[in-house]
């Protein structure tokens, strides 16, 4: 295979983000009427890649062949031109339109500035049937299942003659059988020699559905092979590599923690969450149970969509729960909104720091107190002078870099930023600290300052729920690790046995596996 | 002192960002200047009777606009606040004539209601009333500020047109004139509530962990919920401080002309909001003040008060004012893309 026959070839491409190298020297090609699997860690750089073959980004060097000719994607409209389309989990559609108007968008037949409204319907009804697709062009989007939309979709990127298709996750919110119905579809583009790249975290669909496959890992290339020689060890061995990073490493553990003999301080019990706001009836969490004791980091590892996050929120009051009970020193509690978890002495350092942590405009001064005004106020007014010496103690303690306790947190650098929220809940003195993804986004130092950090936190008694998508980092600091995948709890694995292979066998575990052999024609 | 110390030691950041107080002294300097060159132009301007008349004038306006930089701060909005007025002074004045419109007509000068407090107190109550109504849509409903309040634009001017039966309530004593007329040597008396008021919304907003609340729920409501903050009460509780204004400014508006009418008010919230926004409060929430609102509006009032000494239209004013509002604005985005 080289550049001149291959459908689309990309060769040694590189992208950077400011202080990021996102991918670097990569190589990939796919074939017309081949389905490519593309998986990799969180951040190994798949989206990346799919954004520059989308035209959203534009590559800092390398070389892209289309049909054995040079390209050069200027934007995502450019990118449609060509034809290569990209099916995001997130749908593009408009809900108040129907099928047809949604596939033809900017593209309606008709006499200039009207729309034939006989003619949309006949090619509409044409694509469909060519696709065995069961939909009825003028139903309005908004009334179709998640898998009908995506369908809508795939039928509007063939509208554009689609040779490329990409699909971002597209099974994620499917059903078994829904799921079915989707490899029927992908069948069918393959025969009509479309080249679809299949970009997901089950590597049982991917097993099942592609011909090949590529893997990613941080950035680079990790494997590419076809998948009647590759099992399901092989894909999750190069998607984890060999090299642990050198991370901050926790020697000291508190001894009744190592001996699993300390008290339970947090009980999780079956808890159940459904509904999305995209999906009512999606299950998001299903009958997660876990315990946490006290002076444990413990880790909450999972790929994105696992439910991680909505299990934290859930547990902290932001989010509504279905089902389940929580108990904290073993009494049952009901924990309905933030305030009732903050009064049982649990605190939440949000995933989405600047959205959810911080208010951005405000002062360091004004946004670490915010927790704890009711006990630095007398008679609601907030004592000033108190407050000031507060926070000057905890500028120092944490080794907050910022000209001033006045200056507006916005003008702080991520890890100084983190280090506000993380001292904003413990002036509170918490028992539980909940910290989603604490070492996102910010520098290398600042990230072993915040590891040194929970570390003496959980000496000191404080018990740490930690959610990061990177597993060495899990590991590293983590005493037990319990792994999540599509919202149910697949394994739990104590820190002597953590290594990177085994967390990645259990967050990309299917409880069911139903695809069974010759049940989809391709 | 140690915050220095901290920030020799710490890696190169900004030092004290002047910027951040552009917004709210920025209206404060082209204040300044207009009074100059008013000063300049016409000297009667800075008579001090012409500088409380200008203040007496602006009472009513500001005592809105104070009310309303709480709901703006939580990034709301309150149209409905000249209609709640009316309804209040009608309520004010039937209350203290001891009937409705109707049944008091004619009875002209004579207090045989129930007194100068119940009135004050029913107009305060008919607007507190009013807010929490509201309040309870925006917050509990999460129907939109904009259209709950265009709601009660439209409903409280019906509920005035209904109570008054179409007619005024007019002529009271001198006891309820006072409020709105009278002077405390050579102080308006409704410039003394405006600015008393004042300084107890600004240390409040300041000084008060309410006031820190307010501010947190307009910058990030989100990060102020993870906070353990009570965003609903908090939203809930500025239209409450609406209502209470614009029940006040109700009674002294009736006070003041000497009638209560069902078309008071009418379009007085723009006038206000735009104060408002000139003083620096973000209409995204979280950033301004009750300082930046005072000198807005008193910008407001300088302006058409000039202007008018100046024999320049009414008509010209409006454009001007329409004009100020939109480069005040721009000129807080402006510093702010800055920063």
């Amino acid at each position: 295979m080289d550049k001149h026959s291959a459908l689309l070839w990309m060769e040694n491409v590189s992208k950077s983000f400011p202080g990021v190298q996102a991918l670097e020297n990569v190589n990939l090609y796919v074939n017309s009427g081949e389905v490519l699997g593309l998986i990799g860690q969180n951040g190994a750089g798949k989206s990346t890649l799919m954004k520059i073959l989308s035209g959203v980004y534009t590559i800092d060097s390398g070389e892209l062949y289309f049909g054995g000719q040079p390209l050069r994607i200027h934007n995502p409209h450019h990118a449609q031109e060509i034809g290569i389309s990209i099916i995001y989990q997130e749908l593009n559609l408009m809900p108040n339109l129907s099928v047809m108007e949604n596939i033809f968008v900017g593209r309606e037949p008709g006499p200039p500035f009207f729309v034939s409204r006989r003619r949309l319907e006949q090619q509409t009804r044409a694509i469909l049937d060519r696709m065995h697709m069961r939909l009825r062009p003028t139903a309005l989007v908004r009334s179709l299942s998640v898998a009908e939309q995506q369908m809508v979709e795939i039928a509007k990127a063939i509208s554009r003659d689609v040779r490329v298709l990409i699909m971002d996750e597209p099974t994620s919110a499917l059903s078994e059988t829904e799921v079915e119905t989707l490899f029927e579809i992908i069948g069918e583009l393959k025969r009509s020699g479309v080249a679809v790249i299949f970009i997901s975290h089950r590597l049982e669909e991917v097993l099942y559905i592609c011909d090949r496959v590529t893997v990613l890992r941080d950035g680079k290339n990790a494997g590419d092979v076809l998948v009647k020689d590759a099992t399901r060890d092989d894909l999750i061995r190069m998607m984890v590599g060999r090299s642990l990073e050198q991370f901050f490493h926790r020697d000291a553990h508190l001894e009744a923690v190592a001996a699993g003999g300390a008290d339970v301080i947090l009980e999780v019990q079956e808890i159940v969450r459904i509904g999305t706001p995209v999906n009512p009836a999606a299950v998001v969490l299903d009958h997660v149970s876990f315990n946490l004791r006290r002076g444990e980091i413990l880790g909450l590892a999972g790929l994105v969509g696992a439910g991680r996050t909505e299990l934290v929120r859930t547990i902290f009051g932001a989010d509504r729960r279905s089902g389940g009970r929580i108990l904290v020193d073993g009494r049952p509690v009901d924990i309905r909104s933030p305030v009732d978890a903050i009064r049982l002495g649990i605190g939440l350092v949000p995933e989405d720091r600047k959205a959810q942590g911080l208010i951005l405009g405000l002062a360091v001064r004004v946004n670490m107190t915010l927790a704890h005004l009711d006990q630095l106020s007398r008679a609601d007014f907030v004592q000033l002078g108190a407050e000031r010496r507060l926070v000057e103690e905890y500028i120092q303690r944490f080794e907050i870099r910022t000209p001033s306790m006045e200056q507006r947190v916005v003008n702080l650098s991520g890890g100084n930023q983190q280090k506000v929220v993380i001292a904003k809940w413990l002036m509170l003195n918490p028992k539980i600290l909940i910290m989603d993804e604490p070492t996102r986004g910010i520098d290398v130092g600042a990230k072993s300052e915040i590891y040194e950090l929970m570390h003496r936190l959980a000496t000191q008694g404080i018990s740490i729920i930690m959610i990061s998508s990177e597993f060495p980092e899990l590991i590293a600091m983590c005493d037990r690790i319990v792994c999540l995948a599509e919202g149910r709890v697949t394994g739990e694995v104590a820190r002597a046995e953590a290594s990177l292979e085994t967390l990645m066998h259990y967050c990309t575990l299917r409880q069911q596996i139903v695809i069974t052999e010759g049940t989809v024609s391709l | 002192m140690t915050t220095q110390s901290t920030a020799r030691a710490a890696a190169p950041t900004r030092k004290v960002n002047w910027s951040d107080y552009a917004s709210q002294f920025g209206a404060l300097g082209v204040l300044i200047v207009i009074c100059v060159v008013f000063a300049i132009i016409e000297p009667a301007f800075v008579s001090s009777v012409n500088l409380f008349n200008v203040l007496r004038q602006v009472s009513i306006y500001g005592l809105l606009a104070l009310g309303m930089t709480f709901v703006i701060l939580t990034g709301g909005i309150d149209l409905s606040i000249g209609s709640l007025l009316a309804l209040a002074g009608l309520v004010a004045a039937a209350v203290y004539k001891g009937g409705t419109g109707l049944l008091s007509a004619g009875t002209a000068g004579q207090a045989q209601g129930f007194g100068l407090w119940a009135a004050i107190g029913a107009a305060i109550a008919v607007g507190v009333i009013g807010g929490l109504l509201q309040g309870l849509g925006v917050s509990r409903l999460k129907v939109p500020p904009f259209i709950v309040t265009l709601g009660g634009l439209t409903a409280f001017r019906g509920g005035a047109l209904l109570f008054s039966g179409g007619q005024p309530i007019s002529t009271f004593t001198d006891e309820y004139k006072f409020w709105g007329q009278g002077m405390v040597g050579p102080v308006p008396v409704p410039v003394i509530i405006f600015l008393s008021f004042a300084v107890v919304a600004f240390i409040v907003l300041r000084y008060t962990r309410f006031g820190r609340r307010v501010y947190a729920v307009g910058g990030n409501p989100e990060a102020a919920r993870l906070s353990g903050l009570n965003v609903k009460n908090i939203t809930l509780s500025v239209y409450v401080i609406t209502g209470f204004f614009a029940g006040l400014s109700g009674f002294l508006l009736s006070s003041r002309l000497n009638s209560a009418e069902q078309v008071a008010g009418v379009g007085y919230e723009l006038t206000v909001i735009a104060g408002v926004v000139i003083g620096g409060t973000s209409l995204f929430g979280g950033e301004g003040g009750i300082f930046g609102t005072v000198v807005g509006i008193l910008l407001i009032g300088v302006l058409s008060n000039g202007l008018t000494l100046m024999n320049v239209s009414p008509y010209y004013q409006q454009i001007l004012v329409g004009l100020i509002i939109v480069f005040a604005v721009y000129l807080d985005q402006l510093i702010k893309r800055r920063r």
